[in-house]
């Protein structure tokens, strides 16, 4: 160890990254691989944003203009699949690549090789993904839940790429969460007990064990597809004898622990911003924690309540709608202690806290929405109306996206060296802000008053509100070309950033110089 | 908070659509014209106000801090940061509130499962992409397809007041009386759902789902399939007319009389030019969705008719395919949807339209000695 330790002192000190090409494909550096996430989770977000404004489009009058339904509901499920599966989760993944080894004052993550081979897997998962749009008879169109028998007896040829690609994306996913549970478990600075840890790495800590509890389950409802479609058997298939509700069993026991996965790591970045421009501590730390744990505890048993209507049982009716509304109170506890974080503070409003703020109204907003879909037998009216779609686009675009923006701008200083442009950046938030509430606070009213989801033409009562709901979907796609001009302004120059650019924000993150050195805690910092 | 950001939202909505005439902002659930649907909406309302006080309260908080603990007004931050006290009020207090809640929940949820003895049972099969309604104990049923025409929906022509929820036939109910829907599915997964009825059920194949309504206004209520059933699942609507007894007890009689006379015409004589004429009309409410009227099909899913060697050479395999389906492709068996007659004038049709000229008849009778030959 030690002759190996001398040698490197010796020939390259001052190593830095190799040149080239090499540098990206061959690195096993936390920061490149996570800036190389947080770059193709954009790529994705604008791609998958793209087939947003499609849908929107032929949304924005009854009657059919600008695509067939086919590829309409090609656009909806693949807007679906690369907004989860290629937006969100590999945005926390960077995010957790770039920050949990600054935060828990560890070299680099723990399994370096595996870290470069689960990033490099992603874009062969979404090339394959997005091949399958040129091929014949089209790409999925079944829904991102991809219900059997739609997918399977019914389902395009192209559905075999489909599960290979998810099969892919599985596989990287659980390799990264290993590496996040491993870094975390083994590589925290000395003194830095479990309930000393930042709540950034508290909550991806527990959002990587969800996502080994359940993206085998993911792989393995894939393979019964897989099978059901080239091996003849009858997994879903009623004349075979077999249970297509199973497969929504088995595809909503990972799907519901899988939105929790996109949430909780926001819920982690937040519980540092909203403290940093408070200038005061978060309030209630432990229970923080112990909130997203039961909050992952609770997510096990609730995949039900996505099936109401399928005509499980009374009593299974009533077990999954108890167990729905008492997801409420951990995360009631969430929002009021960021509320009562704010209380008394000395607030000020710079991007990062604007997002921040922005994420705990919308998302709450979103919270009520989900509880009203809790209660079993109202949802019998909401279910799969446009009140779900405005449901989980309320708890996911100002939940996980603004959550994102929000860690972006906060850490971006400490990334590149320079501050963004602040005006540039709060102009971002305030258009996507109106924006968004435009594009989603109608689909409420659309959902009440009947108009079912996944429909590529609506009836005329339902006009005024989508037309509505269009300019705000149009408003918000925009404006995300904005936060990639900030973003490449910030990394070319711009005023230079301190070691600490934000007087209240806390960590070990913000004891390295900014930018971060290519090697950080090479020697393990003290926590007292 | 909500009510005012809805007031909010509908009043920008207003002044950016000014030229918008057939204004209609519905914002809220109709309390519908069932019990069901009136115990549903009233626990809508309930839910929905807990939630907005809520909001008040927290938003309250929040925007208090935001306007009054400002950096920019010197504030100097306090430091609490703990209060176990606290903790523990706003963990029960939510508690509290859900018992609340789920109290009502529950009991409108029994009363929806009552599965006690209904008057008329009515079975709903969804199919890609229409609805079956057979009445069970008067062994007759009908499909009901959407009846808005492609013009409307391509924008050739104005739109109907009922564009998209408009069927050929509608599901027909007795006032006043209890019916009992069983619902299934012939191919993939539909929903059956009719909002004023506070009745929304899957249809799945292999399963027989069960739910009951009463309504007592006479009157046509619309709906939609609300699970995605493929290409055309934005336009199976769901249309039912619930009208007195009597007038209920005479349309049943109709349709008992036309189901016989139905049977009948399996025995007579038909021409060539009858055949084709019924066929084109069965074709296209049948097959055209997926082999498209003018039999070119959208490939590799749906092969194209026209021209195919089946419909030109194999007559035996064109039957069994029409009747039998084809399995693990998206073909149905059609041996149970169409009767005979259509059956015969269907394949009859494929043979010699779009070109296919073969001159090959297939009579009702051929298909009635072909299924019971199995």
């Amino acid at each position: 160890m030690s002759a190996v330790t001398d040698t490197h002192a010796h020939d390259d000190h001052h190593h830095g990254p190799a040149k080239g090409i090499t540098r990206w494909l061959l690195t096993t550096n936390h920061k490149d691989i996570g800036s190389m996430y947080l770059i193709f989770s954009f790529t994705m977000f604008l791609l998958g944003g793209a087939m947003a404004m499609v849908i929107r489009a032929e949304l924005f009058q009854p009657g059919l203009q600008i695509v067939e339904p086919e590829f309409f509901n090609q656009m909806t499920t693949m807007h679906g699949l690369i907004m989860v599966f290629g937006a969100v989760m590999p945005a926390f993944v960077g995010l957790a690549n770039w920050m949990l080894p600054l935060m828990v004052g560890a070299p680099d993550m723990a399994l370096p090789r595996m870290n470069n081979w689960s990033f490099w897997l992603l874009p062969c998962a979404f090339l394959i993904l997005v091949s399958t749009l040129f091929m014949q008879g089209g790409a999925p169109n079944f829904g991102w839940t991809f219900y059997a028998p739609l997918s399977t007896t019914y389902g395009p040829p192209s559905t075999t790429f489909f599960i290979f690609a998810v099969h892919i994306m599985g596989i990287s996913s659980i390799m990264g969460a290993i590496n996040v549970i491993a870094t975390i478990l083994n590589m925290r600075a000395p003194g830095m007990t479990l309930m000393k840890m930042p709540l950034f790495v508290w909550t991806w800590l527990i959002t990587a064990f969800l996502l080994i509890a359940v993206m085998p389950v993911l792989a393995g409802v894939v393979t019964m597809m897989l099978m059901d479609i080239n091996f003849g058997t009858s997994f879903f298939d009623a004349s075979g004898g077999g249970d297509p509700v199973l497969f929504q069993h088995v595809f909503w026991f990972f799907g519901h622990p899988e939105v929790y996965i996109m949430i909780l790591p926001a819920f982690g970045a937040v519980s540092h911003i909203i403290p940093a421009f408070s200038r005061k501590p978060l309030f209630g730390y432990a229970s923080m924690v112990y909130a997203v744990g039961a909050i992952a505890l609770l997510s096990f048993v609730v995949w039900a309540h996505h099936m109401f209507t399928v005509g499980i049982p009374i009593a299974g009716q009533l077990f999954f709608m108890y167990a729905t509304m008492l997801i409420a109170v951990p995360t009631g506890v969430k929002v009021f202690n960021w509320v009562a974080t704010m209380f008394r503070g000395s607030l000020t409003f710079e991007a990062p806290m604007l997002f921040a703020v922005a994420f705990v109204i919308l998302f709450t907003i979103g919270g009520f929405s989900g509880l009203m879909l809790a209660i079993a037998p109202a949802d019998f009216q909401y279910h799969d109306t446009y009140f779900v779609v405005a449901h989980f686009h309320y708890v996911l675009v100002p939940g996980a996206i603004f959550g994102i923006f929000a860690s972006a701008y906060f850490w971006l200083p400490k990334w590149t060296g320079h501050m963004y442009d602040e005006t540039l950046a709060k102009t971002h938030f305030w258009l996507s802000f109106v924006g968004m509430n435009l594009a989603f606070f109608p689909m409420h009213f659309l959902g009440l008053a009947g108009m079912p989801r996944r429909i590529p033409d609506y009836a005329l009562q339902f006009a005024d509100f989508n037309m509505v709901s269009s300019v705000g979907a149009f408003m918000f796609g925009a404006t995300q070309i904005l936060f990639l001009v900030i973003v490449v302004k910030c990394v070319r120059g711009g005023e230079k950033a301190s070691a600490k650019p934000w007087d209240g924000a806390e960590g070990l993150e913000w004891t390295v110089p900014s930018p971060a050195p290519y090697h950080t805690f090479a020697t393990p910092p003290e926590v007292k | 908070m909500r009510v005012q950001a809805r007031r909010a939202g509908a009043l920008l909505g207003g002044l950016m659509l000014p030229a918008v005439s057939l204004a209609d902002w519905t914002l809220n659930m109709s309390p519908g014209v069932t019990s069901s649907s009136n115990e549903i909406f009233s626990l809508h309302m309930t839910i929905l106000w807990i939630c907005v006080a809520i909001g008040v309260v927290v938003f309250g908080v929040m925007f208090w801090s935001i306007f009054a603990h400002r950096k920019s007004d010197d504030r100097k931050p306090a430091n609490f940061h703990e209060n176990t006290l606290v903790e523990i009020l706003w963990t029960v207090i939510p508690l509290v509130i859900l018992v609340v809640m789920a109290i009502p929940a529950t009991a409108t949820l029994v009363d929806m499962y009552d599965t006690s003895e209904a008057e008329i049972d009515i079975k709903v099969t969804g199919y890609q992409w229409r609805w079956k309604y057979d009445y069970i104990d008067q062994e007759f049923g009908y499909f009901s397809n959407i009846s808005t025409s492609d013009d409307e929906i391509y924008n050739r022509t104005e739109k109907s007041e009922h564009y998209l929820l408009d069927v050929d036939n509608p599901m027909v109910i007795p006032t006043n009386t209890r019916v009992r829907l069983l619902l299934t599915a012939n191919d993939v997964i539909h929903s059956w759902w009719v909002p004023e009825f506070g009745v929304k059920k899957d249809a799945i194949p292999g399963f027989i789902n069960e739910v009951w309504t009463q309504v007592d206004e006479p009157g046509i209520y619309r709906g939609q399939c609300t699970e995605l059933c493929g290409v055309k699942h934005g336009f199976m609507p769901v249309v039912v007319k619930a009208v007195p007894r009597e007038e209920y007890d005479a349309w049943v009689n109709e349709q008992t009389a036309a189901a016989e006379a139905e049977r009948e015409l399996t025995q007579k004589d038909w021409t060539m030019a009858e055949l084709m004429e019924r066929g084109e009309k069965a074709y296209a409410t049948a097959c055209a969705a997926c082999h498209q009227p003018d039999g070119t099909g959208a490939p590799p899913a749906f092969p194209a008719l026209k021209g195919s060697q089946m419909a030109l050479e194999d007559m035996e395999g064109h039957i069994d395919i029409v009747v039998n389906g084809s399995a693990g492709t998206a073909m149905q068996a059609f041996g149970n949807q169409l009767s005979e007659v259509d059956l015969a004038a269907v394949i009859t049709y494929e043979r010699n339209a779009w070109g296919n000229n073969t001159g090959e008849m297939v009579t009702p009778k051929q298909i009635f000695d072909y299924k019971n030959q199995e």
